[in-house]
Formats: structure tokens, C-alpha cells, sequence
């Protein structure tokens, strides 16, 4: 993975500069279940960095167990047969309970971002439109700037961010991609 | 042993618990962050060996290992004495070999403040371990032991490291010992697939010229008794790879020997041509399939493995078979017939008998003449450890392996310097074995400092220097590919090995004609009173066929020396 893998700026990031262009390489999402041990991020970080396979967006977090295990939930893009290894090996390491390869799959997902615009009075009509048909909320109300939070699946948000690109945004995070498998499947 | 009552310090329990591991030797280097646990060594009745260099430690601990079946253990400090583990660290993984590393670490307060002799040590080896431990708590040490031998030994063999700081092997341990392991990540032990077992039956029932592959899992797995049963059943022919060697006796008439890069021209022919080769712990490696899309393009692929990574990792198999290779083959013994093979087993013997491996036998000392010698001279009975290189392929044509666990090399890591600590591994855990070490002028180099180890403990190794002057196989390369321009191939500056081996009281002989070959072999295979060398000065205009050109596929094999130039090769070396 690229030093960068992780971030995602406010200067065209590839992925977001064109929400509605299909990438290049299929985007995966893959769904971590590993024992809360020190290193087992890096470990997991490893099989894809091995291989040249570059990590988007990683949301580290507890699963329901008290502190035992954790979840990662990566979402990565590449060709089929890389990533068919990676989850092969990933699985492999002592410390992975499972990885499962949740592209295609009947799923709940969703990510949050916040986004800081840098904007004057006479913009914010506008800016609120669009933020009020998304139902992002406006968390921070600046004489100079605002702070929006929405939520919702990835592709939604790209498309907030391209439609308000125009108006100065001068930070951007996201949180990455979180998911479940639907009904009793398991995640 | 402590007395009963007193608290153990960290580090006299983990010897302890090495001791319940039955453990026998510990191959392993002083320093200031070790000290605690060497201390605790010096009432145990573990076996100290102790090296010259940490990466010796590592071979010698491999070289057990893969000689005796348990886990070798090497024991060194932090910082350099760490970081010098990290090549026998990778030859270990890349061939399945469990051998468990204890660093020393310097106090958990210091970690990360470039303390003295401070090195990320887990950080610096995640890619070439199995699993590793920071040790944080002194009560983790009797379960982190435990789980290091089973996760060690268990399922696809490889290498352990634990990292121990100093505070916590000083500190008092009150943990009990620990009998079970829980790792909910960890499932090693796979039922094998009754469905996948009947289909492999039934392809190998409508095969006619099927080949059996086997790799260093079956002589892991101790498969060779059901391997050599379903050769024989079916009336298959078996090739191995350079560590599959001995998974079945390379004297039996349905043996075509190794294939693959420098393999013989027959049991490549006979994989090329086959309509199903079946592979019992293989990986498939890039050294035996050559050009991956011409590989037995049309041939039916079963593929037995307990690793379920290596399936699709390089071939697609037709028919998988998840588990350990003795099992499996025991489980597919009652369910397959003879193959109609009889006109294949005529083919390859008509193959064997065209393209024979030979050497030219006037023009000065071939290596190849030394270990045909030193395989009839009983070397067949003998533990053959090798560099890497030259010698190592020569050795794998003529030095042929009769039982498993008797041919130790290097081959997915390639480590030149393997061989001679690797033999003096190998010689610890098999004390009544003859061990030669087939090794090159280059690689004996590298680690030739555990002479000394050899020469301390008395140690009856044979080392065997296949000495031509040059990193041979970069000779040929050379020679072959890039116009004869031979840079940094010579090895300029070599001593003179058997005065350097006198130096350390180790007898040692030269073989300079073809005429002393067998004497100095048989005075060195008769020779007991401790290490001995022989310095066999072979001609270095010699190249190692057959050869298959990196990337190009087997049907390209080349039996001799080419008229025209060749193109570079397409594979990576």
C-alpha cells in the first residue's frame, strides 16, 4: 500500500473526483473478524502491502465479545485472483478468526464523513440546499465556514463531495466503509 | 531446577517449559538482554550449543528439525543478535521448517526509546515468521510457549519467534504450566473431503500416463510408506522436487528423479507429457513448472495440501485435496486400481535411457564425478545437507535419496551458507547418522565460523567443499545469458580450506585429480575422531544440465550447452 493508502485529501482523489465513472479495478469489501492482539494490524496491512494491492479505506473497531476480538472492515481494490490469495492468507494468520469477501452479497453498509467548507454568506444557500436533500447536518456553523456530517452508503457521499467540491472545501474525512451481512449471516 | 517453593524467574520458566516441550539442545549466542535465560540454562539438562553467529544458530536449528521431525530452538540477544535471524528465519518459512526464536529484548520501559541494542525485532521479521510474540506480561510465558510449539509444529510447519525483554525474564513468574492452547484463529487440523477423495480416484482410475509430484509436505508429513504403496498400485511414475527428495526411494524403477529447472530430462519429458499429475505437498514452485501457461496445459491437476492458500495460488487444481499428505494418501490407497500405464512406464523408461544424466569424464575434476563417487561410496545411507547453487543442483542429480528426512537443502529461500550448520543440526539430532555437508566454495563461506562450533563438541560431520573458484551457478548464468561477461563471479582471496580447517584441529584433505576421489572420500567417510573437510578442486568451466531456462517451459529443456546464443530468460532467476 502506498504511504498515502490511508488518506484521503482534499486534492482529486482519484476515486472521488469521478464518483460516476465504474473504477478501473472492482472494489472489494472485506470483512475482518480478528483476536485483539498488538501487531495483528500489521500483520493483516502486510499480506496486502506484499502484494501490491492497495488498501481504500480500513475502519478498525470492538466487536461485541468485550475487548477479545476486533473487527477490521477494508475496502480495497485490485484484480480478483491478488485478492483471492489475500483473503486466503489473511485468513491464514494465527490471529484472524475469518475474513470474509463481502462484494456482491446482500449487506447493510455505511460511512460517515465530515466535511469543512470554506464558504461566504451569499454561498450558503445553496450549499444548505444541497446539504438538506442529502439530510447531512450541518454540526458546525462558522462566520467564514461550515462543518457538514452525513452519512450513508460510500456512493452517496462521493456524490456529496463532488457536488460541493465547487464550493471550497478545505477538509474532508471520512470514516471508511463499515458493513454487515443481512439477517443471521455472518459478517 | 529451581527448589520447590521458590518463585522461577521469567527465564527459568521458560526453560522449564522448554524442558516440558522435550526439548534436547538449544543452539544459541550470548549477549546482555539474553543473559537471564542462559543463566537459567546452566542447571538445565537442555543441551547449550553455542555458535559464532546467530544465523548459524537459525540453520542448525533448522537442520534439526528437518532431520529429526521436532522443533529446533535457537536462543540469542536483542538488537544485532536478532536481526541476524532473519535469513534463517526466512529459509525456515519458505520451507515449512518448525523452529521456534528467542530474542532477547532490552526492558519493556526502554521499548521503542533506541534503548542499546534495541531493534523492532517483531516488527523487522512479520513477514518471515508463522506467528511471533512481544512477550508484555512474565505470567504469558508458560502459554505463549505452549502455543509456540504447537503453532510450530502444527499444520504447515514454520517458524515461532518470542521476543522476551529483559525486565520480564528477570522478573518472578508465578503462571502455571499450561497443557491446552486456545486459538479460536487457528484451525490446522482439516478433515479430508470423501467427495474430493472419489474424484481424485476416479481421475487417477481414467488416467494413462499419470505422474505422481511430491514435494517437502510429504516427506513432512512422513507420506513416503502410502506414496511408495500408491505408486506401485497404480503403477505410477513419481518425480519430486529438490525437497521432495527422498519422500520415496530415488533407487526404485518408478522413481524418475527430481524435475523442474535442473531436473533430469526424463522426469520432465514425463511431466510434460502426462494426462494427470497429482502433487502430495507441493507448491508448484517456479523453479519445477516453468512457463505456468504451457505447464501441463491439457493434463487433469489434483492437488493435495494442508496449506488451503496454496490452492489457486499458482495452478488452478482440478481436484484439491485439504489435509495432511499421509492421511490422504492412506485414504486414497483402498480407493484406486491400476492405471493402463503400461505403455507410459515403457515411455519414460525409453526416456531415461535417451537422455541418461551424464558428465564428461576427461578434462580435470568434475564436481559431478566427486558426488557420484560419494553417492556410491554410501553416501545413499548418509544425511546430505547442501548450499545453494551448483553443487547443490549436481548434488540433487547424483546424490540420490533413499529415505526421508535425509536430504536437507534450501530450496524455496535459497540460502547460500545453509549447508554446513544445517549438517551440524542434523548431527545433534541424529547422533548415529553420517552427515555430510555438500556445500560450495561461496556459501561455505558465509557461515564457515561454526567450524568451530563443529570442532568444540567433537561433532562427525563430513564437510564436502565443491570448490571451483566461483558462485558457480552465476558462472553458468553468465556464460549462458550475458556474453561471457563475468562479473563478480570469481571468488578471489579463497584460503586454502583444509589449512583453514587445520587451524580449528579439523582434519581435512584436497582432491585436485579424479584418480583421488574415492580414497579421500572413503578415508573421510571412515573418519570419526570429530569434523573433517574435503577441498575438492573442481574445474569451474562446468555447467549444470539439464536446464530449463528461467520462465521458458519444460518441453525447452536443454540436455547440453546450446550451439546458438541464448535470449536472457524471462523468469525472475
Amino acid at each position: 500500500m502506498s504511504p498515502t493508502a490511508f488518506e484521503r485529501t482534499t486534492e482529486q482523489p482519484p476515486s472521488l473526483a469521478t464518483p460516476a465513472e465504474p473504477a478501473a479495478q472492482p472494489v472489494h469489501t472485506i470483512s475482518i473478524l480478528v483476536r485483539n492482539k498488538p501487531g495483528v494490524l500489521v500483520r493483516v496491512a502486510l499480506v496486502f502491502a506484499r502484494r501490491g494491492y492497495n488498501i481504500e479505506s480500513l475502519v478498525v473497531s470492538a466487536d461485541v465479545a468485550d475487548g477479545e476480538f476486533s473487527r477490521m472492515t477494508i475496502t480495497c481494490s485490485g484484480d480478483p485472483e491478488t485478492l483471492e490469495q489475500i483473503i486466503k492468507q489473511v485468513t491464514k494468520l494465527v490471529d484472524v478468526v475469518h475474513a470474509i469477501d463481502h462484494t456482491g452479497q446482500a449487506v447493510i453498509e455505511t460511512e460517515i464523513a465530515l466535511l469543512k467548507l470554506k464558504c461566504s454568506l451569499s454561498q450558503r444557500t445553496e450549499i444548505l440546499q444541497i446539504a438538506e436533500h442529502y439530510r447531512a447536518k450541518v454540526v458546525d456553523y462558522g462566520s467564514e465556514s461550515l462543518i457538514l456530517r452525513i452519512y450513508g452508503a460510500s456512493e452517496k457521499l462521493d456524490n456529496v463531495v463532488a457536488l460541493l467540491r465547487p464550493f471550497g472545501i478545505v477538509e474532508l474525512v471520512r470514516s471508511g466503509k463499515i458493513l454487515m451481512a443481512r439477517a443471521l449471516e455472518t459478517t | 531446577m529451581p527448589q520447590t517453593g521458590r518463585i522461577p524467574t521469567g527465564g527459568e520458566r521458560l526453560v522449564q517449559c522448554l524442558e516440558r516441550e522435550g526439548v534436547e539442545c538449544v543452539f544459541g549466542l550470548q549477549g546482555g538482554a539474553v543473559m537471564p535465560i542462559f543463566d537459567a540454562l546452566y542447571d538445565s539438562k537442555i543441551r547449550l550449543i553455542q555458535v559464532r553467529h546467530e544465523q548459524g544458530a537459525t540453520h542448525m536449528a533448522d537442520g534439526y528439525a528437518r532431520a529429526t521431525g521436532r522443533p529446533g530452538v535457537v536462543l540469542v540477544t536483542s538488537g544485532p543478535g536478532a536481526t541476524n535471524t532473519v535469513t534463517g528465519l526466512l529459509t525456515a518459512l519458505m520451507d515449512s521448517v518448525p523452529i521456534i526464536v528467542i530474542t532477547g529484548q532490552t526492558v519493556s520501559p526502554m521499548l521503542g526509546k533506541d534503548a542499546f541494542q534495541e531493534a523492532d525485532v517483531t516488527g523487522i521479521t512479520y513477514a518471515v515468521v508463522k506467528h511471533s510474540y512481544l512477550l508484555k506480561h512474565v505470567n504469558d510465558i508458560p502459554r505463549v510457549l505452549k502455543e509456540a510449539f504447537y503453532l510450530a509444529t502444527s499444520g504447515r510447519p514454520g517458524p515461532i519467534l518470542i521476543d522476551v525483554p529483559k525486565d520480564i525474564s528477570s522478573a518472578k513468574c508465578t503462571a502455571p504450566f499450561v497443557d491446552e492452547v486456545d486459538l479460536p484463529g487457528y484451525h490446522p487440523a482439516a478433515r479430508l473431503d470423501a467427495a474430493a477423495l472419489d474424484r481424485a480416484a476416479a481421475a487417477l482410475a481414467r488416467s494413462q500416463r499419470p505422474v505422481l509430484y511430491a514435494g517437502h509436505g510429504a516427506v513432512i508429513a512422513n507420506a513416503s510408506r502410502p506414496l511408495l504403496k500408491l505408486a506401485e498400485k497404480l503403477q505410477a511414475p513419481v518425480v519430486t522436487t529438490l525437497l521432495g527428495k527422498g519422500a520415496m526411494p530415488e533407487d526404485h524403477p518408478l522413481h524418475l528423479g527430481m524435475f523442474g529447472m535442473h531436473g533430469t530430462a526424463y522426469a520432465n519429458r514425463a511431466v510434460a507429457d502426462c494426462d494427470l499429475i497429482m502433487s502430495v505437498g507441493g507448491r508448484w514452485d517456479d523453479r519445477i513448472t516453468g512457463k505456468l501457461s504451457e505447464f501441463c496445459k491439457d493434463a487433469i491437476k489434483i492437488h493435495i495440501d494442508i496449506d488451503p492458500a496454496e490452492f489457486n495460488k499458482i495452478v488452478r487444481p482440478d481436484i484439491s485435496l485439504l489435509g495432511d499428505a499421509r492421511l490422504a494418501l492412506e485414504d486414497l490407497l483402498p480407493l484406486v486400481r491400476p492405471c493402463n500405464s503400461a505403455d507410459w512406464l515403457k515411455q519414460c523408461a525409453a526416456w531415461r535411457k535417451q537422455f541418461p544424466l551424464r558428465y564428461a569424464k576427461k578434462g580435470g575434476l568434475r564436481a559431478q564425478h566427486v558426488l557420484d563417487r560419494l553417492d556410491k561410496l554410501g553416501g545413499r545411507d548418509c544425511i546430505l545437507t547442501t548450499d545453494v547453487g551448483q553443487h547443490q543442483m549436481w548434488a540433487a542429480q547424483f546424490c540420490l535419496t533413499t529415505k526421508p528426512h535425509h536430504w536437507l537443502s534450501s530450496g524455496g529461500a535459497g540460502t547460500m551458507g545453509f549447508g554446513m550448520p544445517a549438517a551440524i543440526g542434523a548431527q545433534f539430532g541424529c547422533p548415529d547418522k553420517k552427515v555430510w555437508a555438500i556445500v560450495g566454495d561461496g556459501g561455505f563461506q558465509m557461515t564457515m565460523a561454526e567450524l568451530a562450533t563443529a570442532a568444540v563438541h567433537k561433532l562427525p560431520i563430513k564437510v564436502l567443499i565443491i570448490n571451483n573458484g566461483f558462485l558457480g551457478m552465476i558462472r553458468q548464468w553468465q556464460d549462458l545469458f550475458y556474453d561471457q561477461r563475468f562479473t563478480a563471479a570469481a571468488l578471489e582471496g579463497n584460503p586454502d580450506f583444509v589449512k583453514l580447517a587445520a587451524a580449528y584441529g579439523i582434519k581435512g584433505w584436497h582432491i585436485r585429480r579424479a584418480g583421488d576421489v574415492d580414497r579421500v572420500l572413503k578415508a573421510a567417510m571412515a573418519y570419526n575422531d570429530g569434523p573433517c573437510l574435503v577441498d575438492a578442486e573442481v574445474v569451474h568451466q562446468e555447467n549444470v544440465f539439464p536446464m530449463i531456462p528461467a520462465g521458458a517451459s519444460l518441453r525447452e529443456m536443454l540436455v547440453e550447452r546450446p550451439r546458438h546464443k541464448l535470449e536472457k530468460p524471462a523468469g525472475s532467476t
